[in-house]
């Protein structure tokens, strides 16, 4: 232990002793970022109104109250269809973008990189309320078309970063080489460069579907009517109170992000897309 | 000769058509970025400058100037976003320190505490520190029977619980930058810099801090943007008293129904946002942070 203590821990032969203070607060830290999240899934199977922890008494009537619940099914119904939909959307036109604006040497592109992440930029709040007005004149509101083409719009930026940056990290040549062979542009993207930059291309859908899966500010004001989303939903019963079935429901969402996200590693940590050579 | 030419230049009038449908490609996706998103948002500024009578003015932007009650929603704005920058930096930084130095595959294992609430939804992290903090919760349980304190704190529908809750949320946004920028460092500058008789202290802040600084100025800057527009976590978190700018557009609109001066607020919100971009913009390559450019 002493030895330990005094053994130097980096390049510069600071000893692990004096860094003592940073072992401890980094793991300190690596709690409180793990711990609220996790902790909600023994909660809620707490039989009490106040979520102990530990439960005294194990029951899961906060999930028969949530699966018993018609609202809430129907709530759940639609946030899967507005992220399922959403992900068809965004993707290919996302992907199509990405590309379009990888190849084209106009002058303009750089004007239309900045349009195609903007929606990152501008604060939800006015997403949210412009799409709102939008919608009103478009007679889309409260319509699942509506809530679609709004996440859509949240998730472009998304999937033009991400399968941009697989784009640029992909060896063009090999496109020309098919191309020039005989093969049209499109069958030489589809047969040759989306192969290659298929992880970074579900790596972004997946994300378009966790965007609109996630997303409350603008399901708050383009969803409602027959069609709330969960996240609407979730959201003013946590304005009212603090209702347990949220509890239920936060450990089901929690499970839905992470397989998600364990999918997206699975796929994106196979082979990475061949590099130029130079 | 003749001919050489006219082939040229029917050439370069292919090319340029075939530049033009490349860009096609993207033409969806803009359009529809247009319709949603563009031009509604100008909408709105075209209403901020609408008065109650219907004609142009500022009474939108005068009463944000002369009312006691905006002063201090743009205070507190300011203030909650400062603060979660500030904090987020020094709890971030070190943690990201420590990670980048493990050995690469424990390293990994500790970024999954990073990501792990990076990717959970924020409706449930906030709601998790509701439960947390309320006066029954467990922070208090926990408190109280550790002696640390005798009476229930009130440490949710307040400044203190927005803060946490805030705090949590953005601390991946400051830690991955950070991260990658340490992880990109040769650690042999490090051991140069002992090799020439620096103290581990004056090795760390004159070599390998300053290197981080790009990953740490994206990193806080994206934290301060991300603050300044955030709604749903003050909105549960602070319990009706804190009142931030985002809050009080969608009490505009939901409660008074007046647009103009939504847009309004709504219009300084964006434009403080685009403001500290360009000027974060002429100290750091943000193409880069985003991935875009060529």
């Amino acid at each position: 232990m002493f030895r330990w203590f005094n053994a130097p821990a980096t390049e510069t032969q600071v000893t692990h002793g004096q860094r003592l203070w940073l072992y401890v607060f980094a793991v300190i830290t690596m709690v409180l970022l793990v711990t609220p999240t996790l902790i909600v899934v023994p909660m809620s199977f707490s039989d009490s109104q106040y979520l102990e922890f530990p439960p005294e008494t194990w029951s899961t009537r906060w999930y028969d109250h949530y699966f018993g619940s018609p609202e809430w099914m129907q709530a759940t119904r639609t946030s899967f269809k507005a992220a399922f939909l959403t992900m068809l959307v965004a993707t290919p036109i996302g992907v199509l973008a990405a590309y379009g604006l990888h190849c084209s040497k106009v002058r303009f592109i750089r004007a239309a990189f900045v349009l195609m992440i903007t929606p990152m930029m501008v604060p939800v709040v006015l997403v949210a309320i412009g799409a709102f007005y939008a919608y009103v004149q478009l007679k889309i509101l409260y319509t699942m078309t509506g809530l679609v083409l709004a996440h859509t719009v949240l998730a472009l930026p998304l999937v033009v970063i991400v399968t941009g940056s697989a784009l640029k990290s992909y060896d063009m040549s090999q496109e020309e080489a098919a191309r020039s062979l005989g093969a049209p542009r499109w069958k030489a993207f589809l047969t040759v460069t989306l192969p290659q930059i298929r992880f970074a291309v579900v790596t972004s859908a997946l994300l378009a579907f966790l965007t609109s899966f996630d997303e409350v500010v603008v399901a708050m004001f383009v969803s409602g009517g027959d069609n709330p989303t969960l996240t609407r939903n979730m959201f003013n019963a946590l304005r009212d109170q603090i209702d347990p079935t949220i509890a239920s429901i936060s450990t089901i969402m929690i499970l839905v992000t992470t397989g998600m996200m364990v999918l997206a590693q699975l796929f994106g940590q196979q082979k990475e897309p061949s590099k130029p050579k130079d | 000769m003749v001919a050489a030419r006219i082939n040229e230049t029917g050439l370069r009038r292919d090319e340029r058509l075939e530049q033009l449908k490349l860009f096609g490609l993207g033409l969806p996706a803009m359009l529809l970025i247009l319709v949603i998103l563009v031009i509604p948002v100008g909408w709105l500024f075209y209403v901020s400058f609408i008065g109650a009578d219907g004609t142009f003015s500022l009474e939108n932007y005068e009463r944000m100037l002369k009312r006691k009650s905006y002063a201090r929603i743009f205070q507190t704005t300011f203030e909650i976003s400062f603060l979660t920058t500030g904090l987020c930096i020094l709890i971030g930084y070190p943690l990201a320190y420590f990670i980048s130095g493990l050995p690469t595959r424990i390293a990994n294992l500790c970024l999954i505490t990073v990501l792990l609430p990076f990717w959970t939804s924020l409706l449930v992290r906030t709601y998790a520190w509701l439960v947390l903090l309320q006066k029954r919760g467990l922070v208090n349980d926990w408190g109280i029977s550790l002696g640390l304190w005798d009476e229930p704190i009130k440490m949710v529908h307040n400044m203190t619980g927005t803060l946490i809750g805030m705090v949590h949320i953005m601390l991946p946004f400051l830690i991955l930058p950070v991260y990658g920028a340490m992880r990109a460092i040769d650690r042999d500058l490090m051991k140069a810099a002992a090799n020439l008789g620096a103290s581990p202290k004056r090795a760390f802040w004159t070599v390998l801090f300053p290197l981080t600084l790009p990953g740490l100025f994206a990193g806080s800057l994206m934290v301060f943007i991300l603050c300044l527009g955030f709604f749903v976590t003050p909105a549960v978190l602070g319990g009706g008293k804190v009142i931030m700018v985002s809050m009080q557009i969608v009490s505009n609109i939901e409660l008074f129904v007046n647009w103009g001066a939504a847009s309004a607020l709504g219009v300084v919100l964006l434009v403080s946002t685009m403001v500290i971009l360009w000027i974060a913009s002429r100290f750091l390559n943000l193409e880069k942070m985003t991935g875009g450019g060529h």
